[in-house]
C-alpha cells in the first residue's frame, strides 16, 4: 500500500516527466520566428502594405487552411516581386513556404493550403526587385490544431 | 509513383495572365508526429516545386512541413508562346515526379 505522502511525491515527478515542451516555449517560438524573418530580410526594414494575406481568421481545422497571398506590383522587369515568404508564429517551425516569382509571373498571387499549429500570427513577407520588403499579418484563432501530438501550450 | 494533377488552360491569348493549379498526392509527414508507441515518425515532405515554360524557369517554391498534405499550389504566368510547361516536384526519400502540360497560345 502506497502512503498518501509517497503518492503525492511520485505524482509530482510523473507530472514533470509528462511535460515534454519547455516552459518558455512561447518565447522560444517567437525568437525562432524572428530569426527566420531576419534570415529573409537581413536587417532591412519591413514595411506594412502592398501585400494582402487572405486567410480565414477563425480556423476550424488547422490541418488544411486555405491561404492566398497577393502582392500589388506591375510585375515588369524593373519592378516585380522576387519572392513571397509565409511564416507562422506558433508552429514547431516558423516556415510555411517560399515562392520565387519573376516578371513572367504576370501577377504576384500564390494560393496554397497550410498547416497552422495554434492561434497566433501568420505573416506574409514580399521581397521586391528593388530590395524592399513589405508585409501583412493576420491573427488567427485555431480550434483544432494541426500537429496536435506536439501538445498545445 | 505519386499521382499529380496540373491544371493549365489548353488555350490562351498572347500576353494573357493564366492561372496554373498544381496538386501532388503526398502525405507531407511533418517529422513532429509520434506513433502510439511514442516513436517519432521521420519527416517525409515535398521540398520544392519548379515550373519551367519551354525550358525557362518561371516559378519555384520551397515547401516546409507546414504545408498541408497533398500540397496544392496555385500561381500565375504570362502566356508568351505555345509550348509545354514542365513541373517537377522533389522531396525527401528521393521523391521526384515530373508532369508536363501543353498550352496553345493564339
Amino acid at each position: 500500500m502506497i502512503s498518501r505522502r509517497a503518492f503525492l511525491f511520485l505524482s509530482f515527478f510523473a507530472g514533470t516527466a509528462r511535460a515534454q515542451l519547455p516552459a518558455n516555449i512561447a518565447e522560444i517560438r517567437k525568437a525562432q520566428l524572428q530569426a527566420a524573418i531576419n534570415k529573409v530580410v537581413g536587417g532591412a526594414q519591413v514595411r506594412q502594405g502592398k501585400v494582402k494575406l487572405d486567410i480565414p481568421p477563425l480556423i476550424d481545422n488547422g490541418n488544411a487552411v486555405p491561404v492566398t497571398v497577393e502582392v500589388e506590383s506591375p510585375m515588369t522587369q524593373a519592378d516585380h516581386v522576387k519572392a513571397i515568404h509565409l511564416f507562422t508564429e506558433r508552429n514547431p517551425q516558423p516556415y510555411v513556404f517560399t515562392a520565387h516569382l519573376g516578371p513572367r509571373s504576370g501577377k504576384a498571387r500564390i494560393a496554397t493550403r497550410a498547416r497552422i499549429g495554434d492561434s497566433g500570427e501568420v505573416i506574409a513577407i514580399a521581397q521586391m526587385a528593388d530590395g524592399s520588403f513589405w508585409q501583412d499579418s493576420v491573427r488567427v484563432i485555431v480550434t483544432l490544431s494541426a500537429c496536435l501530438e506536439e501538445g498545445l501550450i | 509513383m505519386a499521382r499529380v494533377v496540373v491544371n493549365v488552360p489548353a488555350e490562351a491569348k498572347k500576353g494573357e495572365v493564366i492561372e496554373i493549379r498544381t496538386l501532388a498526392g503526398h502525405p507531407m509527414e511533418t517529422g513532429f508526429r509520434r506513433t502510439q508507441l511514442g516513436e517519432l515518425i521521420p519527416r517525409d515532405i515535398i521540398r520544392s516545386l519548379v515550373c519551367t515554360y519551354n525550358g525557362v524557369e518561371i516559378f519555384r517554391a520551397e515547401l516546409h512541413p507546414a504545408i498541408a498534405a497533398n500540397p496544392l499550389l496555385t500561381f500565375t504566368t504570362v502566356a508568351t508562346e505555345s509550348g509545354t510547361l514542365e513541373f517537377r516536384w522533389t522531396g525527401d526519400n528521393g521523391f521526384s515526379v515530373t508532369e508536363k502540360a501543353s498550352i496553345k497560345v493564339v
